[in-house]
């Protein structure tokens, strides 16, 4: 039986499936409106599994999702299927994003998760994380032309610098290497900097692949 | 009188002696003194969940339905599929220590040769990015005897671990179905979604650090 969800994410009524493999249930055909390009959209995103149910969610699984919040987002709770390692990804992400302590500013933080998502192929993580580039740079045009042309699109030397290095990252197997770091340097960024990007560039390795093969990205309606 | 480690000033209730079994550390070559050491104390939440993720998925509270055996050897195929070597050694290290037979180690290092490629690549759907579409190859595990002998579902997974490292834009609900076809359960697959996944950033993490380190301090 195919299971047709149309509505979105947040507000999707789901059911836990059995726990046997016998009866999982792929959804094959969520209605998706796949949108066609990169976008600084809003999108939805609909899990091809069944998250847990906000109202069975236990304990160990209001837990792993760290942010109370996340439990109207059907992607945490597909992933809180599996609590412990959602708990530890949760907290990864928060400090190398949300951390302000000294390091990269947080809008090229945001331009390193784009760029990764942009190459892998994630549309929905692009434009969650293009909009955060764009507000926190006011860089909308920039942006814009790294989701519309791509990762080679130009930008000035810093942010062209930074987008490299990502992509660099990105490959398997990697390519980033010491003329990466050394460009990075000569941008002007220090070696906290540059930590910054290894981390946010290959966070988005393991985001990417998680909402590329779960789920898919739906346009909302106008 | 009970011992008491102290706490790291930098984050109450972590003992600074904990990075004796950090990872990440241990692949880069990280050792206490080097100013990259002391860097990753900037992201303190980062660094322990980081390792934090690598023991959520390798040495869990409760392992479910996946085994041991069947994590390590999807972390060696996908080590290897990355040829990065102190990685390579340390999960084909990892799968001998959680019991896996030497023909087992064997066949994930053969099925990961035979799978080697250069990503990411993937169809983009018609349209616009259509044209920004790469070929690369889809991979299928060998019926290998050793493979098969740690679980039959185990090669699926294998297959599935190539998608995910490869080409994770050619997603589809059908990759999902053939994985629950072979025996894996909604939770199992969102477990070797996040392990393979994981790696794929613990990897870079790893492969990013030494490179700054082998850059040398400005």
């Amino acid at each position: 039986m195919t299971h047709v969800h149309t509505d979105t994410p947040s507000s999707t009524p789901t059911n836990a499936s059995a726990p046997d493999a016998e009866h999982t249930h792929v959804h094959t055909d969520v209605g998706a409106a796949e949108p066609p390009r990169f976008t600084r959209d809003m999108l939805d995103w609909l899990p091809w599994l069944d998250p847990v149910a906000e109202a069975d969610l236990t304990p160990a699984q209001l837990d792993g999702l760290v942010d109370k919040a996340r439990a109207k987002n059907a992607y945490f709770r597909l992933l809180a299927r599996d609590p412990q390692i959602l708990r530890e990804r949760t907290k990864t992400d928060i400090d190398i994003f949300y951390n302000a302590k000294s390091g990269l500013p947080r809008a090229e933080r945001e331009l390193a998760a784009t760029a990764t998502s942009r190459f892998n192929g994630c549309i929905y993580c692009a434009s969650v994380h293009a909009r955060f580039a764009a507000h926190f740079s006011k860089r909308v045009d920039d942006v814009d032309r790294l989701l519309d042309e791509g990762v080679d699109a130009a930008q000035d030397e810093r942010w062209a610098a930074i987008v490299e290095a990502s992509v660099a990252l990105a490959r398997t197997p990697s390519r980033f290497g010491v003329e990466h770091v050394t460009r990075l340097r000569s941008s002007g960024l220090d070696d906290l900097e540059i930590q910054d990007v290894i981390q946010g560039a290959s966070f988005f390795n393991w985001a990417n692949r998680l909402m590329l093969s779960l789920g898919e990205p739906s346009e909302q309606e106008q | 009188m009970t011992t008491v480690t102290e706490p790291d000033q930098t984050e109450p209730g972590r003992a600074a002696s904990d990075r004796d079994a950090d990872v990440i550390d241990r692949l880069v070559g990280l050792e206490p003194g080097h100013p990259l050491f002391e860097a990753r104390e900037i992201r303190p939440e980062a660094l322990a969940h980081a390792q934090g993720s690598f023991e959520a998925l390798f040495r869990p509270d409760d392992a479910g339905t996946v085994t041991p055996v069947e994590r390590w050897a999807l972390a060696a195929f996908v080590a290897a599929l990355h040829e990065s070597q102190p990685v390579v050694d340390f999960y084909a290290d990892g799968l001998r220590a959680a019991g896996g037979t030497p023909e087992l180690v064997a066949a994930v290092a053969d099925e990961a040769l035979r799978g080697r490629a250069e990503g990411p690549y993937g169809a983009y759907p018609d349209g616009p990015l259509a044209g920004e579409s790469v070929d690369g190859p889809e991979f299928s595990a060998a019926e290998a005897d050793a493979l098969s002998a740690v679980s039959g579902r185990l090669p699926a997974a294998l297959d599935h671990a190539h998608f995910l490292v490869f080409h994770p834009r050619d997603a589809a609900p059908a990759r999902l179905r053939r994985l629950a076809d072979a025996g894996w359960s909604a939770d199992a697959i969102v477990t070797i979604s996040q392990l393979v996944a994981f790696l794929t950033y613990q990897i870079r993490v790893v492969h990013g650090l030494a490179t700054l380190k082998e850059a040398g301090l400005r």
